[in-house]
C-alpha cells in the first residue's frame, strides 16, 4: 500500500461525464491486482473533504502507469476529471483484496454493469495474458454507452452487449441475458453456455439479481460491492459490508480490507 | 522527537514530552479513537513508536455487530459517522489486538464504552489487569448508540458516577471524553473532574444530521450521526478554551485537527495534548505532519518547552 504524490499522464473524456485517467505510480502498477482500487484526493480544499475511492482499470507495468475510468456522480469526481496532464494527485493504494483469480482451466464469465466494467477490464486483460478467455456480459443504458466491446474482443474474450433501450445487442438488463444463456450447473443444456466461475460488478440491484442467479445455477462467483469508504485502510469501519456467517448468521465485513470483491453466496442483501 | 530551537549559538533541544494525567507521552499529538483502527491499519504509513500515543477503537464489554448502512456520510467540511461502537468486545481486544500494540514505545490508550455504569467498572477491571495498556479514556458521549453513550455525558451527575466507577476499578489514568452536545461544558468537567478523572478529552463529535433531498429521506442508516471534522473545530476549541479556564485537569483537545496550526490553536487555548481523527482518511501522515509542524512553529516562536504554549492564548 502507497500514499503518493502521483502525475497525471493524460486525461481523456471518452463520452460526456466518462473519464479516462492515466497516473504515474510505478510501485502501484507493479503491485495492483484486477478488482482493487486506489482512494484519491480530488480536490485541495476542505469540500469534499474525503478521498474517493475508484477501481483499477487497467495498468502499463512497464511504463508504470495505472489507469482509471470513472463516472462524474458528484463534486469529487467532477474535480477530478479537471486535473490535467501534470497535475498532482494524491493517492493511497492499491487498496482491497481484488478477485481471486484461479490458475486453473474453469469457463469463465464476466457480468459488468454501467461503470461496473472499469475493474473488470482489468481482470479481462490478466485473463488473456495466460490465453484464457470469458464470456462477457455487458450492460449499459444505450448503444452509447457501450464502451470498450471492440477492445474487449481483440483480448479474445466472447461479448455478449446488452442495453435496456435496445439500441444495441440484447434489449433488456444484462442479468436477463446471463439468465437465458447459461446452463444450470451439471445440466446437459447444449444451447446453453457452460460456466464454471463468475465475476460481476455493476449497480447493487443487479448484483443482487446476479447473485440469486448464481445460487439457482450453482455457479460460483464473486461480486465486488461499493459501499461508502472513508479511510479506505480498515481503520473507520464506515464501508460495512453485511457478510452471511454461521447458517443466517452474518458479520460486517469492511469493504475496503476484506473486499470490495466477496463470494457471490456470502453477501446478505437487504 | 528532537528539534533544535533557534539557530543562533544557543542551540537548545526542543521539549515536547507531555503528561497527561500520569500518561508520560514523548510529544503531544495522539490519534482520536475510532479513526485509527488499532493501530496496525496506519503502520504501512507512518512509523507509530512516533506517535505521543495511539487511543485505538471504542471498546465495550461485549462484541457488537455495528449500526446499519449506510454508516457515513459526507457534509460540508466535515464527516457525519454512526459506526455503532463495532468492535470485537474486551476479551478479544486483550487477546488479539493489544498484543500487536506491546511492539512499539508508545503508550496505548483503550477508549471504553458501556450500556451501565457496571459495564465501565467491568472494563475498567478488565483492561487493568491486562497489562500493555497506558490509560483509559472512559467515552460518556458517543451519539451513536441508544443505551448509555451520551446519555451519560450530558448528565454532569451521571458523567461523574460513571468517572467514580472506572476510578474504583482500576490504577491507571483516567481520562474522560467529554461529549459537545451539552449546554455547559464546564459543569459537566467540574463533576467529573471532582470524581477523581486524571485528565479530559475534549471533543466527541456533535449530534447531527442530513437528509437526501431527491428520495427526501435521511441520508444515513441510522438516522443521525456524530458530526466530526474541520466543521467542528471552532465549537471544539471555544470548550477546550472554557474548560482550562475554570479545571485544573490536562486536556486532550480534540476535533478537525488537519494540520499543525490546527493543533497549536488547541494548544493555545489550553490543550496540553491533541489527538487526530479524521484527518488521518484524508492524508494517512496527518499526525506526522501535524508533529513536524509543531516543531517547526517552536522554533519560529523560539520556544523550548511545549508546556510554555499551553493556555498561553489566556495569558
Ligand atoms: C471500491 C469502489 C470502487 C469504485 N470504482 C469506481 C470506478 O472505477 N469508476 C467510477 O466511476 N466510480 C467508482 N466508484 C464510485 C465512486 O467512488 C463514486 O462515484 C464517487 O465517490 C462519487 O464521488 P463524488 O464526490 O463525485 O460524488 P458525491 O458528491 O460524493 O456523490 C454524488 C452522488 O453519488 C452517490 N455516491 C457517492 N459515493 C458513492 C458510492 N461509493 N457508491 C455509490 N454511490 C455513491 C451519492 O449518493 C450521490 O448521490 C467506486 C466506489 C467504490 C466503493
Ligand atoms: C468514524 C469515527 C469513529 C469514531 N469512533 C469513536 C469511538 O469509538 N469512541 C470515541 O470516543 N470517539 C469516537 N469518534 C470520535 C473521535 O475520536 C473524535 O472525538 C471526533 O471525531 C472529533 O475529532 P475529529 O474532528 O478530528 O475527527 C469517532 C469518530 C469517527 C469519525
Ligand atoms: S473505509 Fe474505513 S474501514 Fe473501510
Amino acid at each position: 500500500m502507497y500514499l503518493t504524490d502521483s502525475e497525471v499522464i493524460n486525461q481523456q473524456m471518452i463520452l460526456p461525464g466518462l473519464f479516462l485517467l492515466t497516473l504515474h505510480a510505478a510501485e502501484v502498477a507493479g503491485a495492483a491486482r484486477p478488482g482493487q482500487f486506489l482512494h484519491l484526493r480530488c480536490g485541495k480544499t476542505l469540500d469534499p473533504l474525503l478521498r474517493r475511492p475508484i477501481s483499477i482499470h487497467f495498468t502499463d507495468r512497464e511504463k508504470g502507469e495505472v489507469s482509471l475510468l470513472y463516472r462524474i456522480a458528484g463534486k469529487g469526481t467532477s474535480l477530478l476529471s479537471q486535473k490535467k496532464r501534470a497535475d498532482k494527485v494524491s493517492l493511497l493504494g492499491p487498496l482491497g483484496n481484488g478477485f481471486k483469480m484461479t490458475d486453473g482451466n474453469e469457463s469463465i464469465s464476466v457480468v459488468a454493469g454501467g461503470i461496473g466494467l472499469a475493474p473488470l477490464y482489468f481482470l479481462l486483460c490478466e485473463l488473456s495474458l495466460t490465453n484464457r478467455r470469458a464470456a462477457v456480459f455487458l450492460g449499459s443504458a444505450s448503444i452509447e454507452q457501450l464502451i470498450l466491446v471492440k477492445e474487449i474482443k481483440a483480448l479474445g474474450h466472447q461479448v455478449y452487449p446488452c442495453t435496456d433501450d435496445g439500441s444495441s445487442g440484447f434489449h433488456g438488463p444484462v442479468t436477463e441475458l446471463f439468465e437465458k444463456s447459461v446452463a444450470k450447473r451439471g445440466s446437459d443444456n447444449q444451447n446453453a453456455l457452460t460456466i464454471d466461475l463468475v465475476y460481476g460488478c455493476g449497480p447493487r440491484g443487479m448484483l443482487k439479481r446476479l447473485c440469486d442467479l448464481l445460487r439457482q445455477k450453482q455457479i460460483p462467483g464473486e461480486v465486488s460491492l461499493e459501499e461508502k469508504i472513508g479511510c479506505g485502510v480498515g481503520a473507520c469501519l464506515s464501508c460495512a459490508c453485511k457478510i452471511r456467517e454461521g447458517g443466517s448468521g452474518y458479520r460486517y465485513h469492511r469493504a475496503c480490507v476484506e473486499g470490495p470483491v466477496f463470494k457471490a453466496g456470502e453477501v446478505v442483501w437487504e | 522527537m528532537s528539534g533544535f530551537a533557534g539557530n543562533d549559538e544557543t542551540l537548545t533541544k526542543l521539549d515536547l514530552e507531555v503528561n497527561i494525567g500520569g500518561i508520560r507521552m514523548k510529544n503531544p499529538v495522539a490519534t482520536a479513537s475510532g479513526t485509527f483502527g488499532f493501530g496496525p491499519e496506519y503502520a504501512p504509513y507512518i512509523d507509530l513508536n512516533l506517535l505521543g500515543a495511539i487511543v485505538v477503537k471504542g471498546t465495550t464489554l461485549e462484541p457488537r455487530l455495528g449500526n446499519p448502512t449506510p454508516r457515513l456520510v459526507e457534509t460540508s467540511a466535515g464527516i457525519l459517522n454512526a459506526i455503532g461502537l463495532q468492535n470485537p468486545g474486551v476479551e478479544r481486544f486483550i487477546g488479539e489486538n493489544l498484543p500487536y500494540l506491546a511492539g512499539f514505545d508508545v503508550p496505548v490508550i483503550v477508549n471504553i464504552s458501556g450500556d451501565t455504569i457496571e459495564d465501565y467498572a467491568l472494563l475498567a477491571g478488565k483492561l487493568s489487569r491486562a497489562g500493555g495498556v497506558a490509560a483509559l479514556e472512559v467515552n460518556i458521549s458517543c451519539p451513536n448508540v441508544k443505551k448509555g453513550g451520551m446519555q451519560f455525558g450530558s448528565d454532569p451527575a451521571m458523567a461523574a458516577e460513571v468517572t467514580r466507577a472506572v476510578k474504583q476499578n482500576t490504577n491507571l489514568p483516567v481520562v474522560v471524553k467529554l461529549s459537545p452536545n451539552v449546554t455547559s461544558i464546564v459543569a459537566v468537567a467540574e463533576k467529573v473532574a471532582e470524581a477523581g478523572a486524571n485528565a479530559i478529552s475534549l471533543i466527541n463529535t456533535l449530534l447531527g444530521m442530513a437528509i437526501d433531498i431527491k428520495t427526501m429521506r435521511p441520508l444515513m442508516g441510522n438516522v443521525m450521526g456524530g458530526l466530526s471534522g474541520p466543521a467542528i473545530k471552532p465549537v471544539a476549541v471555544r470548550m477546550v478554551w472554557q474548560v482550562y479556564r475554570e479545571v485544573r485537569l490536562p486536556i486532550i483537545g480534540i476535533g478537525g485537527i488537519m494540520t499543525a496550526d490546527d493543533a497549536i490553536e488547541f494548544i493555545l487555548a489550553g490543550a496540553t495534548a491533541v489527538a487526530v481523527g479524521t484527518a488521518n482518511f484524508v492524508n494517512p501522515r496527518a499526525t506526522m505532519d501535524v508533529l513536524e509542524g509543531i516543531e517547526k512553529y517552536m522554533v519560529e516562536k523560539r520556544v523550548q518547552n511545549i508546556y510554555e504554549l499551553v493556555g498561553a492564548a489566556h495569558r
